[in-house]
């Protein structure tokens, strides 16, 4: 009796924080992440697995780099524009960053804004990330163009390595697959927020189960995720 | 029997759900705090493109990268993904596992500069 008390006693006890508390957590038979839902959890895992994807991705494309006799071609050059009479390097790339970064901060926000049920301001910040996000594509295939009409192919360039083109396409060409996947989820999970499914507790498509607006911070987990991952892409590939 | 109960009971008491207080409402901050963030980040993308602009070299250039971008990644992790607030037990689980990778790069380094020599000596130098 008096352990059950005791018992009851533990179960509004605080966690401990820290280390203590990360041994606690993990050290027993119970869900490992609290505080933290399955939706959240599962969407941390997955973005785990696609850290590895683009980890070997990026790692391919530097044994390729080191071990070629052929000169890599300079990405200074090769990604510059012509402006304003002017040759500036790398400057579609850098509007590039800043446009993903611009739509990273608008996610952020959404997600916030998502929390203190202002449904309005959610969705229309969770268009503009959208938006951002097509724009960053439409910018990805104009670079594509340009280069393909230079010719570069995956087997050959004209400047040197003949690597530089098939780590180029599959890298940027992955990362702006998961942008376009990105911008699609935007829209969906914008829709839902401007209908009020999260206040109604509508079922969902996918899980049918219903829907907070923990939803909202957790497509934010994956927009940010994709920035993250241009992040390393810009400081490996085009400024190294 | 009555002690694995027991027992079972003392593991529960420890193991009881966190309060759900501090998440219930999900994640709180001022807008001003992304706003700051959101600063940095793009004082920080300048700044790695100003080494390609004004084209630094060797060691200095890839090591104001590898900063810019390890400054950034930190950032984006901590405040928009709000790793920052999460327990330790999430962080380290998703944190860790990624800094494996380092020991991949450590055995393709290894390996790519086996492959350029091998080319090297085995077709000379260039083309």
């Amino acid at each position: 009796m008096a352990e059950t008390t005791l018992g009851h006693a533990d179960h509004t006890a605080p966690r401990p924080p820290g280390l203590r508390g990360f041994i606690a957590d993990w050290s027993s038979d119970q869900r490992a992440f609290k505080g933290v839902s399955w939706g959240k959890a599962m969407m941390w895992i997955f973005l785990l697995s696609d850290t590895f994807i683009f980890g070997c991705f990026l790692l391919s494309y530097m044994t390729a780099r080191m071990s070629t006799v052929v000169p890599w071609p300079n990405p200074s050059e090769v990604f510059g524009l012509h402006l304003f009479g002017q040759n500036i390097p790398l400057i579609l790339i850098a509007i590039m960053t800043f446009v993903l970064i611009s739509s990273s901060g608008t996610m952020a926000m959404a997600v916030n804004f998502g929390y203190r049920r202002d449904r309005r301001k959610t969705a229309i910040l969770m268009l503009l990330t959208a938006v951002l996000g097509a724009t960053f594509v439409g910018m990805q295939a104009f670079e594509w163009t340009k280069l393909i009409s230079e010719g570069v192919r995956p087997w050959e360039n004209p400047w040197g390595a003949a690597q530089f083109g098939s780590t180029f396409f599959m890298i940027t060409g992955f990362h702006g697959t998961h942008v376009t996947i990105g911008v699609i989820f935007l829209l969906i999970v914008a829709r839902k927020v401007w209908r009020g499914d999260y206040e109604t507790g509508e079922r969902g498509f996918f899980t049918s189960r219903r829907g907070q607006y923990e939803s909202v911070e957790i497509m934010g987990l994956y927009w940010h995720f994709v920035d993250l991952v241009w992040v390393f892409i810009f400081a490996f590939f085009y400024l190294w | 029997m009555a002690q694995v109960e027991a027992q079972d009971h003392g593991l529960h008491g420890h193991a009881a759900p966190a309060p759900a207080m501090a998440h219930a409402e999900g994640q709180q901050h001022p807008i001003k705090l992304y706003l700051v963030v959101w600063g940095w980040l793009f004082i920080l993308s300048a700044c790695s493109y100003a080494v390609d602009y004004f084209a630094f070299q060797g060691m200095l250039r890839w090591s104001l990268i590898l900063i810019f971008m390890m400054l950034k990644a930190g950032l984006i992790v901590a405040v928009f993904m709000h790793m920052a607030w999460e327990r330790l037990a999430l962080s380290y689980a998703i944190i860790v596992p990624p800094l494996v990778i380092l020991v991949f790069v450590a055995i393709m380094v290894v390996e790519a500069r086996y492959t350029e020599i091998t080319r090297v000596l085995s077709f000379g130098t260039g083309q």
